[in-house]
């Protein structure tokens, strides 16, 4: 644990770094509000979608479907409304829908006792190969500015995004959860060592179900905010992003291998990858570069916790 | 376990409730806001501003045909000594340019020009840029007509079909079978330019051409290549073949540069000069159209700097002088025509690069 908070203690420090060469050489636009507001915007996503895919990966295993959820969600959004739906009806609707996606994950993970690496990589296939049924490559657009203006605007007087603000809430929650309850503690009970744990009585395949399902359903959410955000309901929304999630849970300092990991870490990995990523862009920084630095972010993101732990185990066995 | 149940409970229920709030359908909103009003007055006779700030932003960086857009771009930049910076995605997806939108907006550009992903994805980070004082130009590809100030059209289906008549009239020596090969059946832009060429084909200076078949190749290599031989085996009388995608004419050009049929059978089409250049040199093409990018590029970088300057608002009917290009007006709609498109031969084709 206390190697853990090390590489904590690390990201906090590295995005200090970041924000004050920031601040220092864009002239102070770096951290003005309205550029604060588009980093928030930018990373809403993302920040949500890391919220249970944490606790997926604490507990060994992975989803990278999530994205495709999004796409799906989004894909439904835009062919209920079209149907003449209300949104207010449309919403529920979704989330559950991607709950139900999340369910059948877990349901093939936990019940068939097949690989969530596989399970998910198939489904991430499916589940956009679905949203292309549901809306083919069209785009629906016609959202009420009252709801897309949760996308565009910030809070009023503030300038923090929307989404931002539904990330903290759920931060919160699936920050209890994961570091104050007895659910919690058996999710790292599983990733460290699930035989001991189905043995001291955690009901292992129950709480990976939950796990899987909540992530379904905040990446329902997220491909409502991104929906939005966008004002714009397409199947191929969020292509890719299930990369840029796994790649901030891992910066943050969760271990792929499961039982290590806490959510305050992903935050500060969902931060320092987005303010980088809008630091270089500030900065004219070309496309090329930009993909080059994400990469090698992304390798830290796996070497250095590693390393530090690595570190932190040859000093407790040199005297 | 409780706890468990508790926490789902309120994620969900916290999620739902987030989103309830009256009933909204797409019936009772359907009114959107409408194209928004210039409160400012055009000045034609303002001096073009020096220094302007100016962010070009492609589909995708990277790909040949706006690399050459942006190198008309740049010299309008030059000769209106604004700093043109070109910048963008890699990926050409729906949302990806939104992030370099509002980058813009914070560097406080004096002027956008864009060619949009998807017409409405950008749409609600070019409002938000435009509130921020900066001018907004869409070229090449449009976004939702109130997001922008002017649209620059590469050109007018009018103009594209009945250009392409011409010339293969003109190959074919006004008289003969000609066919049609498409894209897919229904790609909006290729049906509104076939349905154009048969009016042209009904005019009586076209009266010689007779149009057999209009085949779909799907804008796909491959099969583009196998429906131009099938139009060559069914109709055997068949003198020319209008393709007006650049899919379809260079695959149709490499099966009849490799056929019996090539310099008997004429071809003409919508092509970019490096595909079709080997095929101009080697006799098979004497022709072919497509508008030229980097006079776009550098159009559409001039009307934002007359927008920037003030000589234009984006009001129909207002005019400018856009450099080397002459004076041009804005039509209804915000839209201003590039012009006709460029037609290739052997002689001007090497001075092309895209």
């Amino acid at each position: 644990m206390r190697n853990l908070l090390r590489w904590e203690t690390a990201l906090v420090f590295l995005l200090i770094v970041v924000a004050l060469t920031g601040q220092v050489s864009t002239d102070g636009s770096f951290l003005s509000g309205g550029n604060l507001f588009y980093l928030g915007l930018d990373i809403g996503e993302i920040a949500l979608i890391a919220l249970p895919l944490t606790l997926v990966i604490v507990a060994g295993e992975i989803d990278l479907s999530v994205a495709s959820v999004l796409g799906l969600s989004s894909a439904l959004i835009g062919w209920l409304w079209n149907a003449g739906w209300s949104l207010e009806l449309i919403l529920p609707t979704v989330i559950v829908v991607g709950a139900i996606c999340g369910a059948f994950n877990g349901f093939l993970v936990t019940k068939l006792g097949l690989p969530s690496l596989a399970v998910t990589i198939g489904t991430l296939a499916l589940y956009r190969g679905l949203a292309l049924v549901v809306l083919g490559d069209t785009a629906v657009a016609d959202f009420p500015a009252s709801y897309t203006a949760f996308g565009t605007t910030p809070v009023p007087g503030t300038n923090i995004p929307y989404p931002i603000v539904l990330a903290a809430i759920l931060a919160v929650l699936f920050g209890v959860a994961l570091h104050a309850s007895s659910f919690g503690r058996s999710v790292y009970a599983i990733g460290a060592n699930e035989e001991g744990a189905r043995f001291s009585g955690i009901r292992v395949k129950r709480v990976k179900l939950i796990l899987f399902v909540l992530a379904g359903a905040v990446a329902a959410i997220a491909g409502i905010v991104y929906t939005f955000r966008f004002s714009s309901a397409r199947a191929d929304n969020g292509l890719g992003l299930e990369l840029a999630v796994v790649a901030a849970v891992l910066l943050g300092g969760v271990s792929i291998f499961g039982g290590k990991g806490s959510l305050f870490g992903v935050l500060a990995g969902v931060l320092l990858l987005g303010g980088l990523r809008n630091l270089l862009i500030l900065q004219d920084t070309s496309t090329e570069v930009l993909t080059i630095v994400t990469g090698l972010l992304l390798l830290v993101s796996v070497l250095a916790p590693s390393i530090t732990r690595r570190v932190g185990t040859l000093r407790k066995a040199t005297p | 376990m409780k706890n468990t149940r508790l926490v789902l409970a309120l994620v969900v229920s916290g999620a739902v409730a987030l989103t309830a709030c009256g009933g909204t359908t797409k019936d009772s909103s359907s009114q959107q806001s409408g194209g928004t009003t210039n409160a400012a007055k055009a000045d034609p006779n303002a001096p073009m501003k020096e220094g302007l700030k100016i962010t070009f932003l492609p589909k995708q960086v990277n790909n040949p045909y706006f690399t050459v857009a942006q190198k008309g771009a740049e010299q309008a930049g030059t000769a209106i000594k604004a700093e043109v910076k070109a910048t963008g995605p890699s990926d050409a997806a729906a949302s990806s340019q939104v992030t370099y939108i509002n980058t813009a907006a914070q560097q406080k550009q004096n002027a956008l020009v864009i060619s949009a992903n998807d017409a409405n994805a950008v749409a609600p980070a070019l409002k938000s840029a435009r509130g921020q004082g900066l001018k907004v130009v869409t070229f090449d590809s449009d976004a939702a007509p109130d997001a922008r100030d002017v649209f620059i059209n590469q050109a007018t289906s009018n103009e594209i079909a009945a250009g392409q008549v011409k010339l293969i009239s003109e190959a074919v020596g006004g008289s003969g079978e000609i066919a049609i090969l498409s894209a897919t059946p229904n790609a909006t832009n290729q049906n509104a330019w076939i349905e154009v060429m048969k009016t042209e084909l009904a005019k009586p200076e076209y009266s010689g051409l007779k149009l057999v078949e209009t085949a779909y190749g799907n804008d796909d290599d491959q099969t583009s290549f196998q429906k131009t031989q099938g139009l060559l085996q069914a109709h055997p009388n068949l003198k020319g073949i209008i393709s007006p995608t650049t899919v379809g004419v260079a695959a149709a050009a490499r099966y009849l540069s490799s056929s019996e049929y090539k310099g008997k059978v004429q071809l003409t089409g919508l092509g970019t000069p490096n595909q079709m250049r080997k095929f101009v040199q080697d006799g098979t093409v004497k022709s072919f159209a497509l508008w030229d990018p980097t006079k776009l590029g550098y159009l559409a970088t001039y009307t934002a700097a007359a927008l920037a300057s003030g000589q234009i608002t984006g009001a129909e009917g207002e005019k400018y002088k856009a450099g080397e290009l002459g004076e041009y007006t804005i039509g209804a709609k915000g839209e201003v025509v590039l012009g006709p498109p460029q037609v290739f031969t052997k002689d001007n084709i090497d001075k092309f690069d895209f």
